[in-house]
């Protein structure tokens, strides 16, 4: 229980944007001091200066939004990392120091991020201070090494080098971007530091290369390297810009197409939506991994699509109030429609199996059963768990049946593979679900907390009760935030 | 490729021939094997990596890179060599035929460019620093001529294997400026290699595979991506329908139908693209009328043919917040306006009607006629077209009825199976076809 008093504890003003706020004054901090250290000293190789400055500018005017919410300036940032990583440039050896990287960089990206202001798209400071952080980390290591007389006559030294950096930047990167995300979006640092460096693992790596390859390439080619580098870069990153563009294009499909249980008067408004969004917030407690997070919100924005066969809508759409059998059969051809899509079979499967209660009765032989009605008494209530009125028609072979535990059938009829309740996530939709049939859109903190309590209560056989208490913390952080 | 014409083999053939008639020819005196025999390896890993492209049947390496290094280190020849490489790559996929006309088609594109880069006062060998930026020119005349030779060739094969049938899509022959221009862009990559080899020697291909690779991946997903969306919006679409059986593939024919139409007046693939997805989604606000007046035998009410009436505006609520379609949306819209201005929601006319409203317009209302309805059977295509023809000008674009039916005329269109009797519970019948404009809904008068 010490988590909830700990969560009781964490107002607004307290946690959000903390993080953020830390990276953004070390990040202008560096700033300020190269900045000084630049304007005593005089700036070097002022055309190289400018040069660099202007690719980098370039790059943030033309910055990629990743999916998952996520930004990155992958022109600039090659840019910035090879303007540090500079060793010679026609046979000139270059001597900037780290400090002018530092001011050149952050000036560039300034000047690109000015157009994305001036048409009204925020800025993303964390994001931007993050990667000028990373810069001036290699700046530092880097630039008392780059006139090293081993480095300017081994390439070997100097590529061995140069690689362990450039990794070590894109780590600090991951390391950063995850930790703001744990602060923005409550998600577990482990968890978000693996999504960070999957997800920036291909990008990062072409980042990278670019920078040694404009570094190595400036010896032979001098600034022309620039101009050659960045054509290529732009294939790609335009290549990836409709990647990213595809994917949003898709979820925003899902969603609306969701939407059309909701007009079709078969769901409450707004439903899926919400259990999508709940769905996802508990996943994130539970840490899930991102990709696994993008189906779980497929299958909880599509969970009641089975709904759309039945001739008629069930009263007020609350599908916790049917018989399990009625559960069962919209489960069964939602995930039949789904199934036709043929690329979302594990999304699919989450939808056939969101009713299944989380323990058989009959599974772990040594927890007795709790007496149960069997008939729908308890439904009628206002109960929020249906119980087993039947079985399912048209179940697939090999699947968990629920009410298995009949003596009138053998148990071998029914093989069970030990331990294979439903998947995570259809146990997360099932509690979602459930919370918001007996919540609705209402925002009163106390409906939503004896809800909770109701899910509590049938912790025992329907929900899983790690998925309660998750959602029980999503759902007192979320009355806090409104207070 | 599967079984070729006569002309089609001629011209692998000739291709075949003159490819291996050059690379016999030489000179390969003074040629680096070095540079050869890295830059070939480049080009089978490349190759072996190949992406296959969303249309099924082309694919798309990065390996025009190591050509065109080949082309500023080793020359003409050498840059043939090269391109040959490809015949080594360890993909399985290609048949014998493709394999040696591919091999036969880079080698010849890499030695055109090979010949453009000296035209252009291009010296072969290992850049220094003072060949630049003198160099930029003749190489960027090098990787034009490559990257056009390649499309040009692989152009012809693609016209001459085409698909009989199917002659007026002009998708398939067209590689499209989008893949051309990528092509050039990754062409600078050539460059970079021959310059960084004088800086960390045969490290330099190494150093440019990464980027390359991630480029690659990149197209890799985006295609995946594509495939699953599409996908997934046809599976959504067949679940909106299942309401109805009688209109079940309703939407996916209206969508064949309005990309027929869309190619025919030679709409750039973008906008076939979208109207693709207009048709598919054309009727979703239909869920929004209640299923009581859908399946209604009388005559309707005027609040209920005001339901039916607003099933556009209720189809654009749900698809409104899909990014792309924005041409589309206005089609979902309008679809129902009538040309005389007679039509719902806002009663619009002529040219005040969004074109790829006009276009869905015309390939609803035949797909309804030459399905089955509860009240009557499917109608054959001919009497389909002229009714078509009969309200042409009236209730639909006579431009696009014209590229219609001579779309259908050439291609043919395949009707829908005859309606499987639905299980009485799955899904309502509707008594009546807002589509059909050879029944038009009956309004009650005045109440």
């Amino acid at each position: 229980m010490s988590e909830r008093r700990h969560e009781l504890h964490r107002f607004p003003w307290h946690v959000r944007d903390s993080g953020q706020l830390l990276l953004v004054v070390a990040a202008g901090v560096v700033l300020v001091a190269s900045v000084a250290q630049t304007a005593v000293s005089g700036l070097r190789d002022v055309r190289f200066a400018v040069a660099f400055g202007v690719l980098i500018a370039f790059g943030e005017l033309l910055r990629l939004n990743l999916p998952g919410d996520r930004e990155s300036a992958p022109i600039g940032t090659a840019g910035a990392l090879a303007y540090a990583l500079l060793i010679q440039v026609n046979k000139q050896l270059i001597v900037h120091s780290a400090w002018q990287v530092v001011t050149v960089t952050a000036i560039g990206m300034i000047i690109g991020a000015l157009p994305h202001l001036a048409v009204g798209r925020p800025a993303r400071v964390g994001s931007m201070a993050s990667r000028l952080l990373c810069v001036a980390c290699v700046a530092f290591i880097f630039r008392p090494l780059a006139g090293d007389s081993a480095v300017v006559r081994h390439w070997e030294l100097a590529l061995a080098l140069m690689t362990a950096l450039v990794v070590l930047a894109l780590l600090l990167e991951a390391v950063l971007t995850a930790l703001l995300r744990v602060d923005e979006q409550r998600a577990r640092f482990r968890v978000a530091l693996v999504d960070e460096m999957r997800l920036q693992l291909p990008l990062g790596a072409a980042v990278g290369a670019s920078a040694l390859l404009i570094a190595f390439a400036a010896e032979v080619m001098g600034l022309a390297a620039l101009a050659v580098f960045t054509a290529p870069l732009l294939v790609t990153q335009v290549a990836f810009r409709r990647y990213a563009g595809i994917r949003a294009t898709y979820l925003q499909t899902v969603r609306a197409l969701a939407k059309v249980t909701e007009i079709g008067g078969y769901v409450e408004p707004g439903h899926s939506e919400r259990v999508s969004r709940l769905a996802v917030a508990i996943g994130r407690e539970l840490g899930i991994h991102e990709p696994d997070l993008l189906e779980l919100e497929y299958a909880a924005l599509m969970h009641d699509i089975g709904q759309l066969s039945l001739a008629d809508p069930i009263p007020g759409g609350a599908t916790v109030l049917v018989s399990r059998r009625d559960q069962q059969r919209i489960a069964e051809l939602g995930a039949e429609v789904i199934q036709q899509a043929q690329v979302l079979g594990s999304v699919a499967e989450i939808v056939r199996r969101q009713n299944e209660p989380y323990r058989d009765v009959d599974t772990p032989p040594d927890v007795p059963a709790p007496a149960r009605p069997e008939d729908d008494a308890a439904a009628a209530a206002g109960h929020p768990a249906g119980h087993p009125a039947g079985h399912p028609v048209g179940q697939a072979a090999g699947q968990p049946a629920p009410g298995a535990h009949r003596s009138d059938r053998p148990p071998a009829a029914r093989p069970r593979r030990a331990g294979a309740g439903p998947p995570l996530s259809s146990r997360i939709i099932k509690a979602a679900n459930a919370f918001d049939d007996l919540v609705g859109s209402s925002l009163d903190p106390g409906r939503a907390a004896a809800a909770v309590q109701q899910l509590r209560l049938d912790t025992a056989t329907e929900y899983d009760p790690a998925t309660v208490e998750a959602l029980s913390r999503v759902v007192t952080r979320r009355s806090v935030i409104q207070m | 490729m599967g079984k070729l014409s006569r002309v089609a083999l001629g011209y692998v053939g000739a291709v075949v021939a003159a490819a291996a008639g050059l690379l016999a020819g030489g000179p390969f005196k003074g040629m680096s094997l070095q540079y050869v025999i890295v830059l070939g390896i480049l080009v089978i890993v490349s190759e072996s990596t190949a992406t296959q492209l969303r249309r099924g049947r082309l694919t798309w390496s990065p390996s025009s890179a190591a050509m065109l290094a080949s082309v500023v280190l080793v020359g003409p020849v050498g840059a043939a060599l090269v391109g040959a490489c490809t015949a080594l790559g360890l993909r399985r996929g290609p048949s014998l035929l493709q394999r040696v006309f591919n091999t036969a088609m880079y080698a010849l594109s890499a030695y055109l460019a090979g010949h453009a880069y000296l035209a252009l006062g291009g010296k072969i060998g290992l850049p220094d620093a003072d060949s630049f930026p003198g160099i930029i020119g003749p190489f960027v005349g090098a990787a034009l001529v490559l990257v056009i030779a390649n499309h040009g060739l692989l152009a012809g094969i693609l016209w001459l294997t085409r698909d009989p049938k199917r002659a007026s899509s002009g998708a398939g022959v067209g590689l499209g400026a989008r893949l051309l221009l990528s092509d050039l862009g990754y062409a600078a990559f050539g460059l970079l290699i021959a310059a960084l080899w004088s800086v960390v020697g045969p490290f330099a291909p190494l150093l440019v595979l990464i980027p390359l690779f991630v480029a690659r991946w990149t197209v890799a997903q985006f295609a995946e991506q594509q495939r699953a969306y599409e996908a997934t919006v046809g599976a959504l679409c067949q679940a909106v329908e299942t309401k109805d059986l009688y209109t079940r593939g309703h939407s996916d024919r209206v969508s064949r139908g309005s990309v027929m139409i869309a190619r025919e007046i030679g709409m750039r693939g973008e906008r076939v693209e979208a109207i693709r997805y207009a048709g598919m989604l054309h009727d979703v606000g239909k869920l929004g009328v209640p299923t009581r007046v859908l399946q209604k035998t009388g005559k309707l009410t005027e609040e209920e043919y005001a339901a039916i009436q607003l099933h556009p505006y209720r189809g654009l609520d749900i698809v409104r917040e899909i990014g792309f379609l924005d041409e589309a949306l206005a089609g979902i819209m309008h679809h129902h306006e009538r040309i005389d201005g007679r039509g719902y929601p806002m009663g619009l006319a002529g040219d005040e009607i969004p074109e790829f409203a006009r276009v869905l317009a015309v390939a609803d209302a035949f797909d309804s006629m030459t399905s089955t309805r509860s009240y009557r059977g499917a109608r054959p295509v001919e009497e389909a077209i002229a009714e078509l023809r009969k309200w042409s000008g009236t209730q639909f674009d006579p431009a696009f009825v014209d590229a219609f039916v001579a779309a259908i005329k050439r291609d043919g269109w395949q009707r829908p199976e005859p309606s499987v009797l639905p299980a009485e519970d799955l899904a309502a019948i509707p008594a009546q076809d807002h589509d059909d404009p050879g029944a038009p809904l009956r309004v009650i008068d005045s109440l």
